[in-house]
């Protein structure tokens, strides 16, 4: 066993010695990719937690089936970080083709670990023909991550922003938030009705990050790596708000709801005041199916909201590395984009640039109107850029340090 | 049923004992076909034992020197299940899954091919009996005497070339008692089976007629 | 004069096989996985960079903050809900032997016997949240409530307590099951009348003589029920507290971090979450001794009624709560299948459809076809190389000592996640992780104990002298096996089946570590799920999980039932 081990330890060794081994582009032509991904399967780990995208995921597996003779087979995650868990392993156990992950969705602080250790497949952006329609302008999330550069190693799949939801029939929109402090004080005035995600989870983690926006005076900062020097004189009037608004909240701030879901469920019955969630047509889509009731309603804060993109990226060992691009490229095409759109498919904003998408399939993304709940851009307002990574973890390591009995 | 030749049972210096004491010592017994041998002595004594081993189900911690044979052919060496040792215990061991019918089938060496065979010997057992037509039955819905005559049948369709009876007389109250006793050795003595019969009560020795070794 | 080896004792190649390969199976993985995570327990593990043996993992395990309260609250949840179960067990017999009613309640064991411990903690959390079913029973009417009340903590409660009423849920009826069975070893109708001859009350009778009988064989499912509690985390994530949560919860979390680092902390965890359940063991074995001896000078004093009457009676009362409580709990979520709306405060659906079963149903074919091929494969496995055991034990001819029940007993005294990381990797390196093979190989861990256990007691029963007969007659060993012992034996192999196909279906973290995240039974897909989601999905999901085991313990029931319905001996 122990020679097993060693045996590891010179191949683990060899590998992290350097840069990534497996930084060649992606330059075989396309219809050579096409033809090999004919008859693949495409295991694609992304989290299980929501319906509308499971249901999206299953009909893009069967378009490309149809398309293609791609079968896709989603692997459901509690959490990205598993799949991520699993091609280490893989790598720890030297196991670098045919690997179990083919396609994953993410973002954040896992892409960053993934791209750092050398674990991604790529670059891959320049050899999908849907790549051109991608807005590299305005939406700049789609070329940074976390103020991290994508390079190529990922693709923009879907955008999402940050947005509050209400109970119409309970509050007038007048009287919610659209402040840190306006919150602390709804709060203090519904004690116990007002709660956010565990911080473990990235929809409570950007619940915090949302308030430091709200609360620093100059929030470019936030665009830089947190260092030892700056993180507490920059967080600290974070965490004054936060210690003032722990006490009123639901549980008085010992236990959180999971996930984003869980609290939602909170909402359904009444239990909560202020909902949140990544996706503006959340609202919308659940009173639909019933997950919300039906005068729940949006709003964002006066500042605007954070926004990011989701990505998809395929680990440097995958076993179907071809029907993984063509799958990547099938997302980004308009009719796709817009069907994603679509509140009945998840409300989820496109990463395509409008003007450079066809004008014939523009008309895809016209707004479906009368839908109670869904809020309009200008509602909306304009998205804030996501904070550096290195924000995002210390922030989740202090809240676990701070407030864990 | 048919028989094989009949042959004598011999036991040579059996000797059977326990780690910490001894229960039989220097036995030698002939018995002659068609002869019933009757052992007994005290709870404890071996009785049990002799028979088990007999058939070839003894086990440690017994240590067990001497001889058996049936005939010419040594019976030592044989596993259990072809040294044709017939056996019956006190309870008739019905296996309860079959049909009395099934039971008795089970009892008949494959060499008897045919189906039709088969079930004539069967049909001539439960005549023999005076159970004919309870072919079908559930066992369990036959009386004690019925179903120990059954268990002999089953044994005796085997066609055993010894028989063993370890107190099979025990569950059936008096009046049945003298009834099947008198069916086995009947039986026993008709088809010259050499027969040792393990009991307590002075009566069945009487009437089995042979001679009487005492253990302990 | 020669001296000959009884013949019965010579075996074949094969069976005295048996025996080591069925050791093989199941204890290798356990030992290689213990190896495999405490090696990075103490710093190492070559693939992320941990090449020399340090105790820096068990230094971050100690920064972590609320360490000190997770290790608490396992060791509490686990003492408690034992000791709890034990005691309302213990009285639930009791009362059994004397009262026709309780007789009634005891047909309930069963079908809670086959529900996976995640349906069960799923139904409850819906009946005791604030928003749930009790909390609605009483509102608005009588507490005026319009709105679930924001100060009522219920589930996920910082002590564990809903944890711990989760895990009685379950293990009231498991070790009613077993002290069943063990009362069957005991002569307890005879010391009964002694006992009451000599003017004791029966409750006094039954604690001061027959229990302390029965407890000898009682002490491995007690020890067993203790290592679950302590180290559940399916349990854990469904009704434990989150900030902080029970160490086993921790370590699991940690194993699935995207920051690697965490793999030390994360073995450290699991490896002390091992000597925590050990501690334990330990420290009820002492409890067992002092308990004995305060009981043996109860016995002494000659006391012939006691407070111990209606302590029994409340005990067996709260009993019988729990199995109703357990019962209800997968009536509430069969109630969510089929409900289209169902707000606060609602006692029932406000709209029925079968909409939920519609959508859910084409999707799950995949999962569900999984979970029972897992649970068929896992039981078939168990039950083949239990009889294989029992037959080749029963051909040497000598009954097994104690420290093979031990033995048997071991995949479930280990806490699961103390090696099911190391048997992971051993997995990755042997390329069948991922695979259902490598999924029922983990389940078969698990199932084998239970399917030993079950079919054992009543193979040794039948009376050896069944099988003399037949060998009498001429059969061959294989013969006697196959024609006598199998036939008469049927309706104990299929139960133990059955049992298999339960323990199956109702594994988490095996199916997690050894599937690698890629096969995706009923429960772990329900445990996903459960972080929020919609109950309704989450009401199917239950239905399925409790309704796959007990429809294969009703044709466990039913098929031997029908083989012979007409021999009265095999009712």
């Amino acid at each position: 066993m122990l020679a097993r081990f060693a045996r590891t330890a010179l191949l683990a060794a060899a590998l992290a010695a350097g840069a990534p081994l497996h930084a060649e582009p992606e330059s075989r032509p396309w219809p050579d990719i096409l033809a090999r991904a004919k008859g693949q399967t495409v295991y694609w780990n992304a989290w299980g937690g929501d319906e509308r995208t499971n249901a999206f995921i299953a009909w893009a597996g069967d378009e490309v089936k149809r398309r293609y003779g791609i079968t896709i087979q989603q692997v459901k995650l509690k959490d990205t970080a598993e799949a991520v868990t699993r091609v280490v392993a893989e790598k720890s156990a030297g196991r670098n083709a045919n690997g179990s992950v083919d396609l994953i969705w993410i973002n954040g602080p896992n892409f960053l670990a993934m791209k750092s250790q050398g674990l991604l497949y790529g670059p891959i952006t320049q050899s999908l023909s849907n790549y051109r329609y991608v807005d590299t302008e305005h939406k700049r999330s789609n070329l940074i991550d976390f103020t991290v550069p994508i390079d190529g190693m990922a693709v923009p799949w879907r955008l999402a922003q940050f947005v509050y939801i209400y109970d119409s029939a309970r509050h007038k929109l007048a009287e919610m938030p659209t402040s840190a402090p306006a919150l602390l004080a709804f709060a203090r005035q519904h004690p116990g009705r007002v709660t956010h995600p565990t911080v473990r989870n990235f929809l409570g983690a950007t619940f915090l990050k949302q308030a430091l926006y709200d609360l620093l005076p100059d929030p470019s900062v936030l665009q830089q790596p947190a260092t030892d020097a700056n993180f507490g004189p920059v967080t600290a009037p974070l965490w004054a708000w936060y210690d003032q608004l722990r006490p009123t909240l639901w549980r008085a701030g010992r236990e959180f709801p999971e996930t984003g879901p869980a609290e939602r469920q909170l909402m359904n019955d009444g239990a909560i005041d202020i909902h949140m969630a990544f996706d503006p047509a959340e609202a919308a889509v659940s009173i639909a199916n019933q997950l919300l009731p039906p005068g729940a309603r949006t709003f964002v804060m006066a500042k605007g909201t954070i926004g990011n993109t989701s990505f998809v990226a395929i680990p440097y060992n995958a076993a179907h590395k071809e029907a993984a691009l063509v799958v990547a490229d099938f997302l980004l095409e308009p009719a796709t984009q817009a069907r994603a759109q679509d509140p009945a498919w998840g409300g989820n904003l496109t990463v395509l640039d409008l003007a450079k998408v066809p004008a014939g399939q523009r008309t895809l993304f016209a707004p479906k109107a009368g839908l109670p709940g869904l809020p309009t851009n200008e509602e909306l307002g304009a998205p804030l850029l996501e904070p550096h990574p290195s924000w995002m973890t210390r922030i989740t390591a202090e809240w676990e340090k701070r407030y864990s009995r | 049923m048919t028989t094989g030749t009949a042959q004598t049972l011999s036991l040579r210096d059996v000797r059977i004992a326990l780690p910490d004491r001894e229960l039989i010592r220097q036995l030698s017994i002939e018995v002659a076909p068609g002869q019933v041998v009757t052992v007994m002595g005290a709870s404890g004594s071996g009785k049990s034992s002799l028979l088990a081993w007999i058939g070839g189900f003894l086990q440690a911690p017994f240590v067990v020197t001497g001889e058996v044979s049936i005939g010419a052919r040594r019976l030592n060496d044989e596993p259990p299940h072809a040294r044709r040792a017939g056996i019956l215990f006190q309870d008739d061991l019905l296996f309860p899954h079959l049909s009395v019918a099934g039971n008795l089938l089970f009892g008949v060496p494959a060499s008897v091919r045919t189906r039709a065979s088969r079930r004539h010997a069967v049909d001539e057992a439960l005549s023999e009996a005076g159970l004919a037509g309870y072919g079908e039955r559930d066992p369990a819905t036959l009386s004690g005497g019925q179903r120990a005559r059954v268990a002999l049948l089953r044994t005796l369709l085997s066609e055993p070339q010894l028989l063993l009876l370890d107190e099979p007389f025990g569950k059936l109250d008096a009046a049945l008692r003298a009834d099947f006793r008198r069916f086995v050795f009947e039986h026993a003595r008709g088809l010259g089976l050499p027969t040792l019969m393990v009991t307590h009560d002075a009566v069945d020795a009487e009437a089995a007629g042979g001679p009487v070794v005492v253990l302990g | 004069m020669n001296t000959r080896s009884p013949s019965f004792t010579k075996i074949g190649g094969l069976w005295a096989c048996a025996p080591w390969i069925t050791i093989a199976v199941f204890l290798l993985p356990v030992a290689a996985g213990l190896v495999g995570t405490v090696l990075p327990a103490f710093g190492y593990l070559p693939a992320i960079g941990g090449e020399h043996l340090s105790i820096e993992p068990w230094r971050a395990l100690m920064d972590q903050p609320g360490v000190a309260s997770s290790v608490r609250l396992s060791v509490q949840t686990g003492l408690l809900a034992t000791a709890f179960s034990l005691a309302l067990a213990a009285a639930f017999c009791e009362l059994l032997q004397d009262h026709a009613s309780y007789r009634r309640l005891s047909a309930m064991v069963s079908p809670l016997l086959a529900t996976p411990h995640v349906a069960l903690a799923i139904g409850l959390a819906f009946i005791i949240a604030p928003s749930g079913w009790l909390v609605r029973l009483a509102s608005p009417a009588l507490t005026g409530w319009d709105r679930p009340p924001a100060g009522l903590v219920t589930v996920r409660d910082p002590e564990g307590l809903a944890m711990v009423l989760g895990l009685v849920l379950k293990e009231v009826p498991y070790l009613i099951l077993m002290t069943t069975a063990a009362l069957s070893q005991v002569p307890h109708a005879a010391l009964r009348r002694v006992g009451a001859t000599l003017g004791y009350r029966p409750a006094t009778t039954w604690f001061k003589l027959v229990f302390p009988q029965v407890y000898a064989q009682l002490r491995l499912p007690v020890y067993a029920v203790l290592a679950f509690s302590m180290s559940t985390v399916e349990v854990g994530l469904i009704l434990g507290p989150g900030n902080p949560p029970p160490l086993a919860l921790l370590a699991s979390r940690w194993f699935a971090d995207y920051d690697l680092q965490r793999y030390f902390p994360a073995a450290a965890a699991a490896t002390l979450q091992g000597l925590l359940v050990l501690a334990a063991l330990l420290a009820w074995r002492a409890g067992e001794v002092c308990v004995g001896s305060v009981g043996r000078a109860w016995c002494e004093r000659g006391v012939r009624a006691g407070a111990i009457e209606p302590a029994a009676r409340t005990a067996a009362g709260l009993a019988a709560l729990a199995l109703m409580l357990g019962l209800i709990a997968l009536v509430g979520m069969a109630f969510w299948s089929f409900a289209q709306s169902w707000r606060f405060p609602a006692v029932l659906p406000g709209q029925w459809t079968l909409q939920t079963w519609a959508l859910q149903l084409p999707r799950m074919t995949g999962t569900v076809m999984t979970t029972v091929g897992l649970a068929l494969a896992s039981a078939l496995a168990a039950v083949l190389l239990t009889i294989a055991c029992l037959e080749a034990e029963t051909r040497r001819g000598h009954a097994p000592t104690h420290r093979v029940l031990w033995l048997v007993y071991m995949p479930l005294l280990v806490p699961q996640i103390a090696f099911l990381y190391g048997f992971q990797v051993v997995l990755v390196k042997l390329g069948l992780d991922g695979s259902s093979l490598a999924v029922a190989w983990a389940h078969l861990v698990f199932v084998l104990p239970y399917a030993f256990l079950s079919l054992a007691d009543p193979w040794r029963a039948l009376d050896p002298r069944y099988a003399r007969t037949a060998a009498a007659l001429g059969e061959t060993p294989w013969r006697v096996l196959w024609r006598v012992r199998m036939p008469m034996l049927l309706k104990p192999v299929l139960l133990a089946f059955a049992i298999g196909c339960a323990v199956s279906v109702g594994q988490y973290l095996p199916t997690l570590f050894a599937g690698a995240g890629r096969v995706a039974t009923l429960t772990t897909e329900a445990v996903t799920l459960s972080s929020g989601a919609d109950p309704r999905i989450m009401g199917v999901y239950s239905f399925l999980q409790a309704g796959i085991p007990l429809l294969v313990y009703g044709a466990a029931l039913a098929l031997p039932a029908l083989l012979y319905r007409r021999r009265r001996g095999m009712a």
